[in-house]
């Protein structure tokens, strides 16, 4: 057999291309404690369960927001918790069309002998954790792979592991019943140009697809989560139609058509930058077999965290910035965005931080 | 660099693109001198030069039928005749819109410790092959890989083998000018089912895509000529929805939006079964992101020889045979061919066992 075929065929195909709706997109909420944690201290938030509650209590209540959105992204703890009002937060999505998906990766580990490449890991016991993801309300999962460029980097050690690893990952979804979200991120740390950008990203996603095919993964079930190409984040900047070209280009020779959609990582860019890049990807003219649209976290969530910080009051005003960034990158999905969505305080901020570690 | 982005980038795309136009497809007129040997002699006719070059004639000069044709891939000792009037064929196929292309592999050789599997060759002094070929007008070659289904085949090493041969001679053509046809054919022998087949065509599609990425090939300035994805010559047909649907799953799961477009090669089959094929697949309501055309030897031209037979007052009948079958084709990347433009020769099963070219 040449790819999966199991009694959850249908239903990933199916999932795969909801997600992958034109008009919608995913809203990463799967920080981890950790993560969430330096989140929360930058508007000096204590990192208590209640106020990680709050915050994606907030996010997933914003009147109008899940109507841009087709998946939300969770990490474990928040596929379990409840809005103020006792509704489990799955149900709260799943009423408003949008899809619970989860983390299932447990961050990544430096592979001896290399300038600092990492890999990532788990995969043990993954396929009892899915069938219980399964079975709380998600249909879908994401594992983060972390590549960077340097002047020996990435290695054909850490393409190969990490290929390896997203495949790996992959067929166990599939077996059970989650869409794996395949994100190879290749950082954007660096001097380098958007040339050598492209020459990475057609290397690794090569070999990606490549790995994929090895391990019989069904492709019409399963999503991409790539950087957009872009030069490295201390080179000059360039435009959004630059990066369109770049990204497509790298997409068209690398990802097969039988893939529905890519949900594009944001990165470091700000919230406006990953707006307008996937904006001008959905003007391009060229060939895209494939729906282009946002797996956005920082990029959808910075201005909100910064107008809540933390207190009840802002809800509402961090509600209005939430809402306007999901219509703008749903209007992006559209080629169809105009611009200057009322700029929240921090929406033009960079969220690029060095070496970033999930 | 990605892709290696030479002097020829821009007219290698220009050139694939044009060979992809919808509405038209290749002739696969370079059968080696032996293989056209073989064929000669099915209809009594000597295998001589005279008589290589009269065949070819008869196809270039049919009425109508260049303008179903964006190429034709010869062999060397074509590239260089001339029409009884003393026209070079290459400026006859120019003069009527249809690049000609050449081919550059020197056949199979088996590799050792496989049961039977081979390898082509042909790399060496490729470069400078190349460049004389542009130089007399070609703009694309085209390297036949082979592989076969077997209770363990294809292994593991022919796959490889063949997918860096493959990778080798793309690189090398469009360095030197050509677009490189890349042809992978999985032939049919065997009583595999339909699923069998497209598991084989999408492993062995995966390992060549992933040579050209390794081998900097321009994927925007290439073809693929892949074998449709059908049962083995042992087992029942199955219609042409089916071959259709599996064939451009696996098309779908394997081959990137940059390839601008796919010409199928008819394997063992009849002229009929080519084109209603081909067709079944244009009809395929699903994105499809490369043009879905033929590369056709055997399936364009099979009445075509029969009803020429080496006689000179055959030619005329001949020539209507032969453009039948192209404007069939023609009809089937529109996915408009209704079918039965069929001699009794067009049903004619064309398969050999064991196929050598």
């Amino acid at each position: 057999m040449s790819c999966y075929k199991g009694k959850y065929t249908d239903e990933l195909i199916a999932t795969a291309n909801y997600i992958g709706t034109p008009g919608k997109g995913i809203l990463a909420a799967d920080e981890s404690t950790g993560t969430i944690g330096k989140r929360l201290s930058s508007i000096n938030v204590e990192n208590v369960e209640s106020n990680r509650r709050a915050l994606r209590e907030l996010l997933f209540t914003t009147p109008g927001a899940l109507e841009c959105l087709s998946g939300v992204i969770l990490f474990e703890e928040t596929l379990y918790q409840k809005s103020a009002a006792g509704k489990p937060f799955v149900d709260v999505l799943k009423e408003g069309g949008v899809i619970p998906g989860i983390k299932v990766d447990k961050g990544t580990v430096e592979l001896p002998g290399t300038n600092g490449e990492t890999t990532t890991q788990g995969l043990d016991g993954l396929a009892q954790r899915c069938q219980q993801y399964y079975t709380a309300g998600a249909r879908f999962a994401k594992w983060r792979a972390v590549l960077k460029i340097g002047p020996n980097e990435p290695s054909q050690l850490a393409i190969n592991e990490n290929a390896n690893g997203l495949a790996r990952y992959a067929i166990i979804c599939q077996q059970n019943g989650l869409v794996p979200i395949v994100e190879p991120e290749i950082l954007v740390d660096g001097s380098h140009d958007i040339e050598k950008c492209a020459d990475v990203t057609e290397r690794v996603l090569a070999a990606v697809y490549k790995a994929l095919n090895d391990h019989h993964v069904l492709l019409e079930g399963t999503l991409l989560k790539p950087n957009m190409v872009t030069p490295g984040s201390e080179a000059p900047k360039v435009a959004p139609e630059v990066i369109a070209e770049y990204t497509v280009r790298a997409l068209q020779r690398t990802m097969p058509a039988a893939v529905p959609a890519v949900v594009f990582l944001s990165g470091g860019q700000s919230e406006e930058e990953a707006t307008r890049n996937l904006n001008a990807m959905n003007r391009l003219k060229t060939k895209k077999p494939w729906s282009l649209t946002f797996s956005f976290g920082r990029a959808l969530q910075q201005s909100t965290l910064k107008a809540w910080a933390g207190k009840e009051e802002n809800i509402p005003k961090a509600q209005a910035a939430f809402l306007s960034r999901c219509k703008a990158n749903s209007d992006a999905t559209l080629g169809k965005y105009e611009g200057g969505a009322s700029l929240g305080e921090g929406a033009s901020e960079s969220l690029h931080v060095k070496d970033y570690k999930y | 660099m990605s892709a290696s982005v030479g002097k020829y980038a821009e007219e290698l795309i220009k050139t694939a693109n044009y060979i992809a136009s919808p509405g038209k497809g290749i002739l696969a007129a370079d059968e080696s001198t032996g293989t056209i040997g073989k064929r000669l002699a099915s209809i009594n006719v000597e295998n001589i030069e005279s008589n290589r070059q009269a065949l070819r004639e008869l196809l270039f000069t049919s009425p109508g039928a260049l303008a179903c044709l964006s190429g034709v891939i010869l062999f060397e000792e074509t590239l260089y005749q001339k029409t009884s009037d003393g026209k070079p064929f290459v400026e006859v196929l120019q003069e009527n819109n249809v690049v000609p292309g050449i081919k550059v592999d020197k056949g199979v050789v088996e590799l050792a410790g496989t049961n039977g599997e081979t390898t082509t060759q042909g790399l060496d002094s490729l470069g400078a092959r190349c460049a004389q070929y542009y130089r007399a007008g070609a703009r694309f070659a085209k390297w036949r890989a082979v592989l076969k289904i077997g209770p363990t085949e294809p292994s593991e090493l022919s796959v490889q083998q063949n997918a860096q041969g493959l990778a080798r001679y793309a690189i090398i053509c469009q360095e030197n000018g050509l677009v490189p046809i890349v042809e992978p054919e999985i032939l049919t022998d065997g009583n595999h089912d339909i699923k069998k087949c497209a598991a084989v065509t999408e492993i062995v599609l995966a390992a060549v895509y992933k040579a050209l990425s390794d081998h900097h090939v321009l994927l925007e300035g290439t073809l693929l000529k892949p074998n449709m994805v059908t049962p083995g010559s042992d087992s029942p047909k199955v219609a042409p929805e089916v071959i259709a649907e599996y064939t451009v799953t696996a098309l779908r799961r394997t081959v990137p939006a940059a390839v601008p477009g796919i010409v199928f090669l008819s394997g063992g089959q009849s002229e009929e079964e080519a084109t209603l094929n081909l067709n079944g697949m244009n009809k395929l309501e699903v994105l499809k992101p490369w043009t879905l055309s033929f590369s056709f030897g055997r399936a364009l031209q099979q009445s075509t020889l029969k009803i020429w037979a080496g006689k000179k007052e055959n030619v005329e009948k001949a020539q209507d045979a032969f453009l039948a079958r192209c404007k069939a084709n023609s009809d089937a990347t529109l996915g408009k061919y209704a079918g039965g433009s069929a001699g009794g020769l067009a049903s004619e099963s064309l398969y050999v066992k064991e196929y050598k070219y």
